[in-house]
């Protein structure tokens, strides 16, 4: 397979366009999309490079369909993605939860913007970590991502998919519209050291039979893709493990619902990750994540050249959330600050977490503009 | 008793025999659809296995899935066609099949419908337009004749319906044909014609649900509906030659188009040629 940007070397590139090139070596061959601000370049890469790769750029109708379409993809076997911002992920959200429910592996790009409605189109923001966690109706389970960086942002999409793949699941990648436009120094790897993770298809007579069931123990049905002769039932309604809509007995749904809770959580030590800047000797600690995490590291530089003791707690996964280690770290240290650019969405998980063994202080920041390092650094100081 | 009606009925091979009996009402008109569509994949011996069956929400959805044996993907209300486009995309050899009702299809779904029938996408759609929200409880539909009772147009229906063939031939489909429950063998002929047309395929089936529509609107028995569709079908060839005024209430029936025009898929492939071979990467 040739691809149609170079590999192995570094490139100076955007965070769209290297979330489009990261999709690709993971393995995305389908992709379906509506235009919007910030988002619009991840679709334009891959309508000019999915033909170079034997894949499929679709543009819908609306993000609706384009969600619709991908799911519909997955199920025929591909990897498949779809990338928007805040108006199109609120059209997603229903179609979002059928994926929860049919235990779908998609890759969701949420590149956001100011919002709610139209909002600031052009604008970061990160009003939507909320959303992206509890969007969807219903009790459900997913992953949601955030990179700080171009290279994360890269280095992200190629877990998404896999993390999709392994656990059979949608995958939100949530940006901002500053990593979306922003042009970075990033490496390409060549596409034999990109580790690629493929879903688990059915082997035994069993596991055919139970594509909503738990053979193996660990949650996670091996994936009875279409036109391979398994004559599957997939609903978004509640389910048995063969796939039959059982809309009433309490066990059958709750059953089903932690199954799929669980296949997430009980997997969090794989799933969860983070990086630690400065903390082990920290007495006052920063949590972020998303852009926001590259002016706490430098706040973090500031302060300590001030002799003030601080860290920084960079957060890759925003859910599931380990509130434990966050519990850990309130018993360290003084005082917790969430910078974030909403009116306060982290702040609750890192305060629930904390459970009062350490104050936590959120520093808001709206209107399209990243929190300065001074910004941080100043409250931190008082 | 209903044992025995599944052990000898010739096209109980198609069904998820362990989802029978179905939830439909006696009388309703998914029966007879489920039927005719059984009836054209055995007709032209296509391989269950070789079908895909994409189904949103209401009574008319549930007609595929879950009782047909095939794989099924019964979806989002509205949104099957979208879901059906990235199943025959990554399964461009498979016959993708969307089952679904009016307002699942023409309302919420309208979007869709018109711009699959625009990309020409090979995907055939079965469309039982019983003129009424069935499942939720009878609630006005976008086909809903003027006139009509319903639990949301509790006086009358002062809205006009939409006439969902002729719109879907307008927007681009390759075929599209529109019968009523009353004339099973034309419906099974259309049917089979769809699945085997490349190109975008609508089957509207004008379709009787006793227990929403015809409870409130005077025609409370099955066969009163049937009778109805029956006095009031006009071919389409007859139509022509009628005034708006004098179709007001019927039913129009036969084929509206059944023409080749270049099909999604095919157009997504030969661009693939194209550009690798532009790009010089054919061939390595
Ligand atoms: C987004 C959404 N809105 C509303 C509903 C409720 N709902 C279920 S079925 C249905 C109507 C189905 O009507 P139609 O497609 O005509 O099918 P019928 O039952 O008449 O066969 C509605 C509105 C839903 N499931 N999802
Ligand atoms: S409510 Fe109407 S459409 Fe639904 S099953 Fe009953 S008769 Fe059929
Ligand atoms: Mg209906």
């Amino acid at each position: 397979m040739r691809y149609p940007f170079p590999t192995g070397k570094n490139d100076f590139i955007q965070g769209n366009e290297a979330i489009a090139r990261a999709a690709i070596l993971a393995g995305c061959r389908f992709y379906a999309g509506y235009p919007i601000t910030p988002a619009s370049e991840i679709f334009e890469a891959m309508a000019l490079y999915m033909p170079l790769v034997d894949g499929v750029s679709i543009q819908m109708e609306d993000e609706i369909g384009s969600i619709a379409a991908i799911i519909g993809a997955s199920w025929a076997g591909a990897k498949a993605m779809t990338a928007t911002s805040g108006p199109g992920f609120s059209l997603m959200q229903e179609n979002l939860g059928y994926a929860v429910m049919t235990e779908t592996p998609i890759v969701v790009v949420n590149m956001m913007r100011g919002g709610p409605s139209t909002g600031q189109p052009t604008l970061p923001a990160q009003g939507d970590i909320m959303q992206s966690i509890w969007g969807t109706h219903g009790d459900h389970m997913l992953i949601v991502l955030s990179p700080s960086t171009v290279q994360e942002a890269f280095d992200f999409t190629i877990r998404a998919f896999n993390l999709a793949e392994k656990y059979r699941t949608p995958v939100v990648l949530l940006g901002d519209a500053e990593i979306a436009h922003m042009r970075e120094r990033v490496y390409i790897p060549h596409p034999d050291d990109v580790e690629v993770i493929n879903r688990k298809l059915p082997e035994s007579e069993e596991e055919h039979k139970l594509p909503f069931g738990d053979p193996h123990g660990d949650g996670i049905p091996p994936m009875p893709i279409f036109g391979r002769g398994y004559r599957t039932y997939v609903t978004g309604l509640t389910h048995d493990e063969i796939g039959h809509p059982k809309t009433v007995e309490a066990e059958i749904h709750e059953r089903l619902i932690k199954r799929i809770y669980g296949k997430i959580l009980g997997h969090r030590e794989d799933i969860i990750s983070y990086e630690e800047f400065e903390l082990e000797d920290a007495d006052v600690a920063i949590v972020s994540t998303g852009i926001v995490s590259r002016s706490a590291i430098r706040a973090v530089k500031m302060l300590r050249e001030k002799g003030v003791k601080a860290g920084l707690l960079k957060l890759h996964t925003v859910w599931p959330f380990d509130f434990d280690m966050i519990e850990e770290l309130a018993e360290r240290v003084r005082k917790i600050y969430v910078p974030e650019m909403n009116l306060g969405q982290l702040y609750h998980l890192v305060k629930e977490g904390a459970d009062g063994k350490a104050e936590v202080e959120l520093i808001p920041k709206i209107g399209g503009e990243v929190h300065t390092p001074m910004e941080i650094a100043e409250k931190v100081v008082g | 008793m209903a044992k025995k009606i599944y052990s000898t009925y010739p096209m109980v091979k198609y069904l998820r025999k362990e989802a029978l009996p179905t939830a439909l009402c006696p009388g309703c008109g998914g029966g007879t659809v489920l039927n005719a569509f059984a009836n054209a994949i055995d007709g032209l011996k296509i391989d269950p296995r070789d079908l895909v069956v994409v189904s949103g929400i209401g009574c008319s959805a549930w007609i595929a899935s879950p009782y047909f044996l095939a794989d099924t993907l019964h979806t989002t209300h509205g949104r099957a066609i979208a879901f059906a486009t990235g199943v025959k995309v990554g399964l461009p050899d498979k016959k993708v099949v969307v089952i679904s009702g009016d307002g699942d299809l023409a309302s919420i779904g309208g979007n869709h419908l018109l711009h699959a029938a625009r990309r020409n996408i090979d995907i055939t759609v079965i469309l039982v337009n019983n003129f009424i929200y069935g499942m939720t409880g009878g609630q006005v539909a976008p086909t809903t004749p003027f006139g009509a009772i319903t639990t949301t147009s509790p006086y009358r229906n002062i809205e006009h319906p939409l006439q969902i063939s002729e719109t879907v031939a307008a927007a681009g489909a390759s075929y599209v044909a529109r019968w009523t429950t009353a004339h099973v063998y034309q419906l099974i002929e259309s049917i089979k014609k769809a699945l085997q047309v490349k190109g975008f395929s609508l089957v509207e089936v004008v379709s009787q649900c006793p227990v929403q529509f015809g409870r409130r609107n005077k025609m409370k028995e099955p066969a009163e509906m049937l009778h109805w569709f029956l006095k009031n079908s006009v071919p389409i060839s007859k139509a022509k030659d009628m005034s708006p005024e004098e179709l007001e209430g019927k039913f129009i029936i036969g084929e509206f188009v059944n023409r080749k025009r270049p099909e999604y898929v095919d157009e997504i492939n030969k661009l693939i040629d194209e550009v690798q071979g532009s790009f010089g990467l054919r061939g390595d």
